[in-house]
């Protein structure tokens, strides 16, 4: 059980998450999660009134069902296959930055309260760095034509060559992020 | 019941992405500062276990599941969709640490404040599907 309740090694879930695509592949569909975002968004009013919505996203019930699956997933490895206190072992370079940005540690949290607590939710800046956050994904990703499984996984698998640069504008804007934007919204 | 397999997947996906920390804000700041190999190992392993087992597909024309047809498309070429969409993403990414997979998964961690992150990720697609004709792709 030890084994399991920690961190799995990289090599390990590096393997499961390249069989998980390989075994969509057989089953004769394409790894992509953000497609979930606009099978959401056509379930809506938005069907009707914008041509990009106009699908019939029952074709898609395949991959909304992988969403759900994944929600489950994570209660369960999060509820019955975690020890919070062998987990998150970042390196200390990390935490030396994080300290000086005021950014919590990890201490068995996925995320740091900064960013993710219900506090900080409901105040105007909390709310809308998560917001803004999320509106970059949404509107970026279907933009590119997918996310870090249609285009990192799936397509570098394929070796497509229009995925290896959406992966380069991946970086380049995870590398801003990181070391200018969050700098900038959390920085004193 | 052609569903419960996608089901399976999906909890299998999610349980892999909570156990390897992928779905994790400080493992994705680790990775943009340069400060592990951990995520960079997640997804190298996953692109060469990807690679090889697209090359046994093709190689061995291999049948899909119950006569699945098996897919393995090229994406259309261009620069500008790609530069400008997946810099975006990256941006959004790197700030609030999740791409779409992990959004769904953290709802089953608990993390609840993940449903901002999930209403501002639809309201992106939406206003990307009214200017999608006008935007450069």
């Amino acid at each position: 059980m030890e084994v399991i309740q920690g961190t799995w090694h990289w090599a390990i879930s590096g393997f499961l998450i390249g069989l998980i695509m390989l075994v969509l592949t057989y089953f004769g569909k394409t790894f992509g999660m953000s497609s979930n975002l606009r099978n959401i968004c056509s379930m809506t009013f938005a069907k009707k009134k914008i041509e990009y919505f106009d699908f019939d996203w029952k074709e898609q019930k395949w991959n909304i069902s992988i969403a759900l699956g994944a929600i489950v997933g994570g209660f369960i490895a999060s509820y019955f296959l975690m020890d919070h206190t062998r987990v998150l072992q970042i390196n200390p370079k990390t935490i030396a930055s994080l300290q000086q940005l005021n950014i919590d540690v990890p201490n068995g949290k996925l995320g740091p309260d900064v960013l993710f607590s219900l506090e900080n939710v409901f105040t105007l800046k909390g709310f809308f760095v998560l917001l803004f956050g999320g509106f970059l994904i949404g509107f970026g990703t279907p933009y590119a034509g997918g996310c870090t499984s249609g285009h990192a996984i799936s397509g570098l698998s394929n070796l497509q060559i229009p995925s290896l640069i959406a992966v380069i504008g991946f970086f380049l804007g995870g590398l801003i992020s990181a070391h200018f934007l969050i700098p900038l919204i959390f920085g004193s | 019941m052609k569903l419960v397999k996608f089901f399976i997947v999906g909890i299998v996906f999610g349980i892999v992405l909570t156990k390897a920390e992928a779905v994790s804000w400080y493992r994705i700041y680790e990775m943009f500062m340069f400060q592990s190999f951990h995520m960079y190992g997640i997804i190298s392993t996953a692109i060469f276990v990807g690679v090889c087992g697209i090359i046994i597909i093709k190689k061995k024309e291999i049948q899909g599941f119950k006569g699945a047809e098996i897919k393995i498309q090229d994406k259309d070429f261009s620069y500008s969709r790609y530069i400008i969409g997946g810099t975006m993403f990256g941006l959004g990414w790197g700030l609030v640490g999740c791409c779409p997979g992990p959004i769904f998964i953290l709802i089953g961690n608990g993390v609840l404040s993940i449903l901002v992150v999930l209403i501002g990720a639809l309201l992106g697609t939406y206003i990307y599907g009214i200017l999608k004709n006008k935007l450069p792709h």
